[in-house]
């Protein structure tokens, strides 16, 4: 069926738009095969607001057809439309047959299964073209960048250079020299999904690694696996001890035994040490933000009844048991100097989420923008988090839950507590998180498609659409994302967990009420302050290289300057 | 942390044993309790808690010395006399001149008077002079014009304690005014004339509205509950033209207790993700004050019961939404004098400067200073001041180390000689200006202007972690507004510098005639410096007393020394050189335009 035959009424004059802000608006409606478009005619400079179709997550209708009036006067309808990114729209459309067609138009297309008739096929902006690599970088590029102390003791290998090993790897991971291929693929027989254990970060200070997996398949009977245990003896090879952090519960690692998975049991991993942290995944993490989200769109609560809503959509405490769990894995890393290896069940939600939070709070090159967009890349995107079933319908959808989490909502989330307690510390700004929380739910760019590298590569995901990262990373738009203050520090930075210090990500879950407007004029005020100064200072000062030569300039000298040039 | 406590009479002082021999000073009339836990084998732990919400714990070895120090912290904790507060020791050597011009640095006739009070419709009286008609108010009253001094006692007769409708805030763009009052002593049917030509008087000193509001902060059952005891509020009937409204703020218990919940939950640290806020209920009073006045242009009437807490709070906070100018620094130091000082907000009684009564305590200011916290939450750009300029009138507010806030009410302040035995807070606030000021502030911003239109929906309140949450500040923390002031300074700093060397060009220019204009050199010399560093701002002196000192080296020796520079050889100063070159020529394009147009005098 083609696209276009879902549309049987493409254009609606005379209709009204409402808001948030503004006020409301008449104006031509039109639905295409991906976007919804609405243009304002009436005044000399037309104005236009376009919305991807992706991006609307629930619709809703209500005809006003009274009867006794001739059809043509009477009827009417209001379709409320909720995007992904939180923004709530109505549109009153003359006629009731028209606004039911627009209706079922955008609620078929808003839906499409098949990843290729998606937009990021179709775009095709100018000032980008489809030759040239795509993404940031690769796992091979990675391990030939990073100098790490024994880094040699580590390889790429690309055992699972067809994707038979594990689907949801990508071709190419880093995993311990003296293992052999052939040990790798009996170590991903004995993991869920393939996942075995391989090397997402290693630190710079003291070579200890962070490493992730899916968790075993022990099943009832305690089965072992030989190659899997010399793996992760030769993770750790010499030191004494690792630490397994895993994401379930002790009474629900028990539990998995019964349907065949597991954990490592102390007898056959003698060297590792096993710690449980309990992480809600899946259906409770999304229940929890259709509650948050709820909370927040009705501004008629009291105090108090906002506060038991907030607290009982548990957001806040599934934040603080990400930040605090990465805070574990870095207190390993860093202070006792000890290998991790990061697991739950299938190893690609809080499993990732857990990683990449530890890696941010360790290390100072992945709180730079590129460092930032390379660890989603390689955390995320590769490391194959499905983003297509994970982000199939955000907080409003009325669709049944099937496979939806928001496991990257809740890294952005974390990501902005660590923001916001060390402002000083990101490269980037509240803005790029913004972007990427809407562009993970609908998108131009072809980044957040599929669910791992296999069907990215199957429906040709590199060849046909443009990368997100790349084009964040441009020169003319990178401004907006980085984070004025910005002030490098090689420390770690250890977030605070005190329930005080956590706080409601306003900036994403209020983004569309009046409140933000302020917070928007204030952040324009410290840019133009930086600004002024940078003026000042000089266009090519970096943060990044200060200079002790001056300090070892005489004030005499530094005035022989000033006069010379004179 | 092991170190020696030692005690005087008024700090206790704690001296770190360590090389740098860290000393904290905790003044004893900040402390709010001292408990002393069980003895364990360590030593008799000692838990200070302060007013201003930190918490000190001690372990002393000895558990006689522990009893010994509980003792008399407990005493010297719990002064029961004016004369042993510490403001009456406390000297920071200033002469008597200084000190009497300090207390007259806030002056609350200019503030009357800059707020244009039209003087055909209201006058200062002289009615409570030597405080005759109310013993609570200032010598000094605004009341309209055309209420005769038989009103003027006749309506006082009426109010609860004597406190009659006066003058607190006149908005000069609609000509309405704020009144405050206490209660009327209605019961259950009396009147008084005098009391309603004396609203009737305010009605008409607006000559554009056609009534007034009367605000009561109190819940609606609690002013019928007080009319059983001779008191009430006006009747609509009885007074023409007045609309009767009533906000709901809990009395002073009620806010006392719910202060006492959020400090144990930051105590606890419990892991509820909920935090109690309080100071919230105002969230309905705010709108209906600033409709009345702002909006409508309508002259509004405020009282509680007595007149001096919820009363203060709510006509302050409206003087905040609707004037620019008590978003300033000074103009908050004003307002604070104007409606919590001179009109006898109890300070001594509600924040337990002495040991009294414990029912009269509660955290009324505490609550304002929130309000304006709040405000500052939704508003970054509209305050002069920042969060530490709150932070620390909360402290003096409560550590009696100034005079400011000693004793309820004028006359008490006058009987104990208070300006002449204590110091005055304004000007040592005022000389630190620069550590209370929002880098974020600018005048001309639209925020600053005109009146702030909060909003009240429940999500946009915000614990005050600055406030309630100091326990865990050790944290290292990183303070955008500290940056931002960094960074600004170091702008202004250039900026000057700029100027000065442009001045010094133009008369090098004089005398060698010819020669190009290259005034960016210095910028490109800072171009090379690190982000400033606390510690470099800290003493912004030494960076560039250079140019200024040297100001008058001679400039004949500079054929020489042009000569002589490029000789430096070696590959370092290579490297920088030629950094420096691009520098230039990437800024002289820019900055020199930049100065031509501005400042260069051809």
């Amino acid at each position: 069926m083609e696209l276009s035959e879902h549309i049987k009424t493409a254009n609606v004059e005379d209709v009204t738009l409402r808001r948030p802000f503004h006020p409301a608006l008449r104006g031509t409606l039109c639905v295409t095969s991906h976007h919804l478009l609405f243009s304002d005619r009436k005044d000399e400079a037309s104005w236009q607001l376009l919305i991807l179709l992706r991006n609307i997550d629930a619709i809703e209708k209500s005809v006003e057809n009274l009867f006794g009036y001739p059809r043509t006067m009477g009827s009417s309808g209001t379709i409320t439309i909720k995007c992904k990114d939180l923004l709530v729209l109505q549109l009153e459309i003359p006629g009731m047959e028209e606004c039911l067609n627009i209706a079922s138009s955008i609620e078929a297309l808003s839906a499409l299964e098949s990843v290729t008739e998606m937009y990021p096929f179709f775009y095709r902006p100018s000032h980008l073209t489809l030759h040239g690599p795509w993404g940031l970088s690769s796992i091979e590029q990675y391990y030939k960048q990073t100098e790490r102390l024994q880094w040699d003791r580590w390889r790429v290998s690309t055992v699972n250079s067809d994707f038979s090993v594990c689907p949801s790897y990508p071709r190419a991971v880093i995993v311990p020299r003296e293992v052999d291929d052939e040990k790798l693929v009996q170590s991903a027989r004995f993991r869920q999904g393939g996942r075995f254990p391989v090397l997402s970060y290693c630190h710079l200070r003291n070579g200890m690694v962070i490493m992730r997996s899916s968790q075993p398949l022990t099943g009832a009977n305690r089965k072992r696996c030989k190659e899997d245990e010399l793996l992760l003896q030769a993770v750790i090879d010499g030191s004494e001890l690792g630490y397994i952090i895993d994401l379930r519960s002790a009474q629900q690692a028990q539990q998995a035994r019964m349907t065949g998975g597991g954990f490592e049991s102390k007898s056959c991993y003698s060297y590792w040490k096993r710690i449980n942290r309990h992480h809600e995944r899946g259906k409770v993490l999304q229940e929890s933000l259709i509650k948050l989200v709820e909370a927040c769109s009705d501004p008629s609560h009291s105090v108090d009844r906002w506060l038991s809503k907030l607290e009982n959509s548990k957001w806040l405490s599934h934040v603080h048991s990400a930040l605090s769990t990465a805070g574990l894995v870095v207190e390993c890393v860093e202070r006792d100097g000890h290998s991790v290896l990061v697991h739950g069940s299938e190893g690609t939600d809080s499993t990732l989420l857990v990683s990449s939070l530890a890696q941010l709070i360790l290390d100072p090159a992945s709180r730079t923008l590129t460092g930032f967009l390379c660890l989603l890349e390689r955390d995320w995107i590769q490391a194959g988090h499905p983003f297509q079933q994970r982000c199939a319908h955000s907080a409003y959808s009325h669709a049944r839950l099937k496979q939806e989490c928001p496991s990257f909502l809740l890294l952005l989330d974390c990501v902005w507590q660590v923001w916001r307690q060390f402002p000083l510390a990101l490269e980037f700004s509240e803005a790029l998180l913004l972007r990427l929380a809407q562009e993970v739910y609908a998108s131009n760019y072809g980044t957040f498609l599929c669910n791992n590298e296999q069907e990215r590569c199957a429906a040709g995901v590199k060849e046909n659409t443009h990368c997100l990262f790349q084009s964040l990373l441009s020169a003319d738009i990178e401004e907006q994302y980085l984070n004025p203050l910005y002030e490098p520090t090689d420390l770690a930075i250890w977030p605070s967990v005190h329930p005080q210090s956590l706080q409601l990500w306003t900036g994403l879950f209020l983004r569309w009420t009046e409140y933000a407007q302020n917070m928007e004029e204030a952040r324009e005020e410290m840019w133009s302050i930086v600004k002024e100064h940078r003026e000042r200072v000089g266009p090519d000062r970096t943060n990044k290289t200060p200079s002790t030569h001056c300090d070892t300039l005489t004030p005499f000298e530094n005035l022989m300057d000033e006069l010379t040039i004179l | 942390m092991v170190g020696t406590l030692y005690l005087s009479s008024t700090h206790t002082i704690f001296v770190e044993n360590s090389e740098a021999r860290k000393e904290t000073w905790v003044l004893h009339s900040l402390m709010s309790t001292v408990e002393r836990l069980p003895t364990n084998p360590s030593g008799s732990p000692l838990i200070i808690r302060c007013k201003n919400f930190h918490v000190y714990r001690l372990l002393i070895p000895q558990e006689k010395d522990c009893v010994d120090v509980l003792a008399s912290l407990t005493r010297l904790s719990r002064p029961e006399r004016y004369g042993e507060l510490f403001c009456f020791s406390f000297n920071p050597n200033l002469d008597k001149e200084l000190r009497e011009k300090a207390w007259a640095f806030i002056d609350l006739k200019a503030e009357f008077s800059r707020m244009g009070i039209p003087s055909n419709l209201w006058h200062a009286t002289a009615a409570n002079h030597e405080y005759r008609l109310c013993d609570t108010y200032p010598s000094e009253l605004y009341v309209p014009k055309s209420a005769s001094p038989a009103v003027i006692v006749g309506s006082a007769k009426f109010r609860s304690r004597g406190r009659l409708p006066v003058l607190s805030y006149y908005h000069r763009d609609t000509s309405a005014s704020i009144c405050r009052s206490s209660q009327p002593l209605t019961g259950f049917s009396a009147r008084s004339s005098d009391d309603e030509q004396m609203l009737q008087a305010i009605m008409k000193s607006n000559p554009v509205s056609e009534f007034m509001y009367v605000v009561d902060t109190r819940p609606k059952l609690n002013a019928m509950a007080n009319r059983a005891a001779g008191k009430g509020y006006e009747n609509e009937d009885h007074y023409t033209n007045i609309k009767l409204q009533f906000i709901g703020i809990e009395n002073i218990h009620v806010m006392r207790n719910s202060q006492q919940k959020l400090i144990d939950v930051g105590d606890l640290a419990a892991p509820t993700m909920s935090d109690f806020l309080w100071g919230l209920e105002n969230s309905g009073w705010l709108k209906h004050i600033k409709a009345a006045v702002a909006e409508d242009g309508v002259s509004v009437l405020v009282h509680c019961s007595d007149g001096w807490d919820r009363t203060a709070q709510a006509c302050s906070v409206a003087s905040v939404l609707l004037d620019p100018y008590y978003r300033t620094i000074k103009g908050l130091m004003v307002l604070i004098e104007k409606d919590w000082v001179s009109f006898g907000h109890k300070f001594s009684h509600r924040y337990s400067h002495l040991d009294g009564d414990p029912k009269e305590v509660s955290p009324v200011m505490d609550q304002f200073l929130e309000c304006v916290w709040q405000l500052m939450q939704q508003f970054p750009c509209a305050f002069e001041f920042n969060e530490r300029f709150l932070i620390q009138l909360h402290t003096h507010i409560y550590s009696c180390q100034y005079g400011n806030f000693i004793g309820n009410c004028q006359k008490e302040r006058r009987d104990i000689k208070l300006q002449e035995r204590t110091h005055c807070l304004w000007p040592h606030l005022w000389e630190n200006r620069t550590e209370y000021t929002n880098p974020l502030y600018r005048t001309d911003h639209s925020q600053t202007q005109g009146v702030l239109k909060p909003l009240t929906t429940a999500y946009c309140f915000k614990f005050w972690k600055g406030m309630y949450g100091r326990a865990e500040k050790s944290l290292t923390s990183q303070s955008p507004a500290d940056c931002l002031n960094a960074v600004r300074e170091e702008s202004q700093q250039l900026e000057e510098e700029l100027s000065t060397h442009q001045e010094r060009l133009a008369e090098l220019k004089e005398m060698k005639t010819s020669g190009e204009r290259k005034n960016t050199k210095k910028l490109s010399e800072r171009a090379r410096r690190p982000i400033p560093s606390e510690c470099e701002l800290g003493s912004p002196l030494d960076y560039f007393t250079a140019p200024t000192s040297e100001k008058h080296t001679p400039s004949f020796t500079l054929p020489l020394e042009l000569a002589a520079q490029p000789k430096t050889g070696d590959p370092d100063d290579l490297s920088t050189c030629s950094d420096f070159e691009s520098g230039v020529a990437d800024l002289s394009s820019h900055s020199s335009s930049a100065g031509d147009d501005a400042k260069d005098p051809d």
